[in-house]
């Protein structure tokens, strides 16, 4: 009895002690650490990059200058979890309409299919504008690059449905191009969480 | 005679807890594995990209069209409760007449729709246009 008392216990310890660490205020800084120009460590930054987005529109890392944004990887075809991340990105995009510091930005994985057209039409029909959520396109390669800087996965894989074998994940990223959460995007209760996450960030100082 | 009861009593077992409250858990576990990524779980698709299947006028009003668009997909504009929808459906082809019943009658019984059960031999019949797959089971 009191060795089920002991584990019990140990338990509650350990479950109150990850409560803590979530509920803390600071978000972490995600990714792996580098090396700065001194030598110092400092949190994983996302690298320059350059792409086209739906209004034909240069979308570059000045594009989020003072603002965080969350990033995903998408491409309009794709049957398997791609419409599951895109409304909880609409979701996001529905709740933080109004508010100017938190802009969105969907990466295609198919350029040669997802165009400038195709991704002016896929935003039509969502109803959202290139000044809020932009959808890029560009080299291939160039945007592959980006994925393992978002900590995400974009292969091209003949095995996967649609031919791209990638994840669903919503990533956040701050003004200082630093990732402070990210989220499951196919489940709706983990963007529950994320959301409140974006919160935290822009009423950071 | 014992060995019968037992069977019976088996038989009782497995016939309740299969049928349980649902009648269409087959429909429901084919739909969360080929149609909800798209459809989503709550039917409602996404706006202005994958129509609705949630209170959806099309299920009533073209009925004898879904079968069909389940095995073979779907090409084209469509209009679903006054909106327009361009996106292609790949079809299931390797869907039986039965699991394709099951999934409209899912479909028909679920978030709010209270669309009248179809049969297997009505779901076949309506199969005849779009006949590729013959497969019954």
């Amino acid at each position: 009895m009191m060795k089920y008392l002991f584990v019990l216990l140990t338990a509650l310890a350990i479950f109150q002690g990850c409560q803590n660490a979530v509920s803390s205020d600071e978000l972490p800084m995600l990714g792996t650490p580098e090396v700065g120009p001194n030598g110092e460590e400092v949190p994983h930054t996302i690298p320059d990059f350059s792409f086209m987005d739906q209004d034909s529109q240069v979308v570059n890392n000045e594009t989020f200058a003072g603002k965080a944004y969350v990033a995903d990887f998408f491409f309009i075809a794709c049957p398997t979890i791609c419409p599951k991340t895109s409304k909880q990105m609409l979701r996001i995009h529905d709740k933080f309409k109004d508010e100017p510091r938190l802009e969105l930005l969907g990466h295609t994985l198919a350029p040669k299919y997802d165009t400038v057209g195709a991704l002016n039409r896929y935003a039509y029909n969502l109803g959202v504008s290139a000044d809020k959520w932009h959808f890029v396109t560009g080299e291939q390669a160039a945007i592959y690059k980006m994925a393992p800087e978002y900590m995400s996965i974009a292969l091209n894989d003949d095995e996967a449905p649609g031919g791209i074998n990638h994840s669903g994940y919503l990533i956040l990223v701050d003004k200082n191009r630093h990732i402070r959460s990210f989220c499951n995007g196919t489940e709706p209760e983990d963007v529950d969480r994320f959301m409140k996450d974006i919160e935290k960030l822009l009423n950071e100082k | 005679m014992k060995n019968s009861l037992y069977l019976l009593s088996f038989a009782l077992v497995i016939f309740f807890a299969s049928c349980e409250t649902y009648p269409y858990q087959q429909g429901k576990i084919l739909y969360t594995n080929f149609c909800e990524n798209c459809h989503m779980a709550d039917g409602t698709g996404l706006v202005g990209v994958i129509p609705p299947l949630a209170g959806a006028d099309y299920l009533s009003k073209n009925g004898a069209a879904v079968p069909c668009i389940i095995r073979n997909g779907i090409k084209g504009e469509m209009t679903i409760n006054g909106r327009t929808y361009n996106t292609e459906m790949v079809g299931i082809e390797r869907l039986t007449e039965f699991e394709i019943t099951n999934i409209i009658n899912y479909i028909h019984t679920s978030w709010g729709n209270d669309l009248p059960i179809v049969e297997h031999l009505q779901v076949r019949e309506w199969l005849l246009p779009c006949q590729k797959n013959t497969k019954p089971f």
